[in-house]
């Protein structure tokens, strides 16, 4: 169970991880100074919770991985992570329909998780699930905002429903190794929160006057096995160009 | 600016811990109520200042006219008598 | 300093005969070390030159985030990432706080803004350097966080009320910037050869601009008498440097740093560090807008300014939108 329970360790950080690492990019681009600052806090939600899953994949696994180790010398293909997380920053809209996609599964997600049998998942998810409530309101707040805000938010928002809705589908897959966890009690059921999920974001889009993409795009999946984007290779190799010039130093 | 209306200003009042009053801590800029909470609550609770935030819109707040702070506030200095020390109670009373 | 443009002398610093009185009123209530707050009279000098003075600070704080910005996707380690993001984050913290304090002397953060995007508004010339390598965030945070703290520290006591609230929020948060930057010089240090070179580096290339972030020397400096009169400056352009000096070289000697000045010695007498002549016609360039980064500096906060409006306006339509529901509703209700 102990490789299962590593791997799935790191799956839970690398999504957060990248996703910080999206939000990061935002510093100094914020529409105001105030959202500025709101982005970089949910991005140091998310890298702190990334630490907190590596640091306890490499205490699982045993082999003294660091979260550095985790973070810095992968490759692409050794990412977990959704393929949602990784896609390129693009428009503020893009931005906040991405944050509530995630966090709406994130939350009932990691309250569910926070009730594992493993006392150390369990203790992250319920140090976490405080954070990522806050991204569901602030970027529900966001939507509804520019959903029924002008027509160009409106135009902006609609068209990151579309390009993100087919990202959607692979939240909620479990490999084998997962499954295994599910059954012993250790990890949540992702096909129970996906009601959890629909009523939020049902409720959101209904207040910001929109609907969910009509046209049933292709599900778009693979991050899970390690297949990704371009995009997720180009991030690491900036995020990693520094720490693999000088490997096995302090910094 | 191309933006038409300037997104209004914000007075933010903070609690630090249960039990004590909000004190201003200071302004955010917000298009609503409840976006101005959020921004307070993102701008000025980053080092756990704060248990509970108030937010005033800035033209809500009404101030006396520093001009009358002579007839409103100098009075008070002579009225010596609403002070405990003011009064001789003997020691041997002990603490009153 | 934030502020070092600051030294064209305001023109338009006379005050009418009525004023007299109420001129008499403030300077004694500056006087006495108490503070002057938003709806206190002032003299129109005093007003114009805290606005500049504050909304170039302000603009220093937010442009000063796209230096260190450059590395944080390149952060060596996780710790060092969260930190780094979290620092400038504080920056554009600082920002706020100083265009909500210039706010209250009657002009708007917007107005700031296309002061800062027509170049009518300076701030200050440290950030117009680039950062090429992972040593320049221990750098900017050792030596630019610290000489700004320099500066900082007895603006918490400037007479304008607001400007000094902000401050004294400004430096509580500034106390973790210098510990970061220097820890990372420290690392460096102690690390590899190679690292070693890193922290020298950027030594070389940052410690003579540091220096003139506290403005032209006292002997050429047009920082009029107004401010000192006024405790809006409290120490002199040449003082606060050697403050800085002097508290800053031995923390280079500890780790092991040459800096890159062969005047640089230590008077026995003074007890003051000497240091060699400070290169002022590239100050005087690179304030001009001349300096090897004020072009990206510029164009990248145009940017953020552009992308931004479409978000600000749909905030506002939305929030006008529930304004005339709510009326509808209260119509209906009637
Ligand atoms: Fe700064
Ligand atoms: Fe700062
Ligand atoms: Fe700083």
């Amino acid at each position: 169970m102990s490789a299962e329970l590593t791997a799935y360790s790191i799956s839970l950080a690398d999504d957060a991880l990248v996703l910080g690492h999206r939000l990061s990019q935002w510093s100094s681009l914020g529409p105001t100074l105030e959202e500025d600052i709101a982005l970089s806090n949910l991005a140091l939600d998310l890298i702190g919770q990334a630490r907190l899953f590596y640091t306890l994949a490499g205490q699982i696994e045993g082999k003294d991985r660091t979260e550095d180790d985790f973070a810095y010398f992968r490759d692409a293909g050794d990412f977990r992570n959704v393929l949602l997380v990784e896609l390129p920053n693009s428009d503020f809209a893009h931005a906040m329909v991405r944050q509530l996609v995630y966090a709406a599964f994130a939350h009932p997600y990691l309250d569910a998780l926070s009730r594992s049998s493993h006392s150390g998942l369990a203790e992250i998810a319920a140090k976490a699930v405080k954070e990522i409530a806050y991204h569901v309101r602030h970027s529900a707040e966001w939507v509804i905002r520019l959903g029924d805000g002008t027509d160009e938010s409106r135009r902006r928002t609609i068209a990151a429903l579309d390009a993100l809705w087919p990202y959607v589908d692979e939240l909620f897959e479990m490999d084998a190794g997962e499954r295994s966890l599910v059954a012993a009690g250790i990890a949540p059921d992702r096909a129970a929160i996906r009601p959890v999920w629909d009523r939020t974001i049902d409720n959101v889009l209904r207040e910001a006057t929109l609907e969910r993409p009509s046209q049933v795009a292709v599900a778009r999946t693979g991050g899970r096995s390690g297949r990704h984007t371009s995009d997720l290779a180009a991030m690491l190799a900036d995020m990693q160009v520094l720490a693999r010039a000088h490997p096995g130093v302090t910094w | 600016m191309t933006d038409k209306t300037p997104m209004p200003l914000w007075e933010v009042f903070i609690r630090a811990r249960s039990g004590l009053p909000h004190k201003h801590c200071g302004s955010v800029h917000a298009p609503d109520a409840t976006m101005a909470v959020q921004a307070a609550r993102d701008v000025y609770t980053r080092r756990g200042e704060s248990v509970s935030i108030w937010v005033v819109p800035s033209a809500a707040i009404i101030a006396s006219d520093p001009n009358e702070k002579d007839q409103l506030f100098e009075p008070t200095s002579t009225k010596a008598y609403r002070h405990p020390t003011f009064y001789d109670i003997p020691d041997e009373v002990g603490h009153m | 300093m934030y502020t070092q443009a600051l030294n064209a002398k305001d023109a338009s610093a006379g005050t009418r005969p009525e004023d007299t009185a109420r001129l008499a009123v403030f300077q004694s209530t500056v006087d006495a070390e108490d503070k002057i707050e938003p709806n206190d009279w002032m003299p129109d000098g005093y007003r114009k030159t805290l606005i500049r003075q504050i909304s170039q600070h302000a603009h220093s704080e937010v442009i000063g985030m796209q230096p260190e910005g450059n590395w944080i996707t390149r952060a060596p380690s996780l710790r060092r990432k969260a930190a780094l993001l979290a620092k400038i984050q504080d920056e554009a913290g600082h920002g706020l706080y100083l265009y909500a304090a210039a706010e209250t002397l009657g002009v708007s953060r917007d107005e700031l803004y296309e002061q800062l995007l027509s170049g009518k508004a300076k701030y200050s010339s440290i950030f117009n350097y680039p950062t090429p390598t992972w040593a320049d965030i221990g750098i900017i945070g050792w030596l630019v966080d610290g000489a700004a703290i320099m500066n900082q520290i007895p603006l918490c006591r400037c007479s304008y009320g607001p400007y000094a609230r902000a401050m004294i929020r400004v430096c509580k948060e500034e106390s973790f910037h210098q510990r970061q930057g220097y820890e990372i010089m420290l690392t460096l240090c102690r690390g590899t050869p190679e690292q070693k070179a890193m922290a020298q580096d950027a030594l070389n290339r940052w410690w003579w601009p540091v220096l003139m972030m506290f403005g032209p020397s006292d002997k050429d400096s047009m920082h009029s008498a107004d401010s000192t009169r006024w405790k809006i400056k409290r120490f002199s352009n040449d003082d606060l440097r050697q403050k800085f000096v002097d508290a800053t070289v031995p923390q280079g000697q500890f780790l092991g740093l040459t800096f890159p000045d062969p005047d640089l010695r230590l008077d026995e007498e003074s007890g003051h560090w000497h240091y060699g002549e400070i290169d002022w016609s590239e100050f005087k360039r690179v304030v001009a807008g001349d300096g090897p980064m004020n072009k990206q500096r510029m164009a990248h906060r145009r940017q953020t300014e552009a992308d931004g409006a479409w978000v600000r306006e749909a905030a506002m339509a939305h929030a006008e939108k529930r304004r005339q529901r709510a009326a509808a509703a209260r119509i209906a209700a009637e």
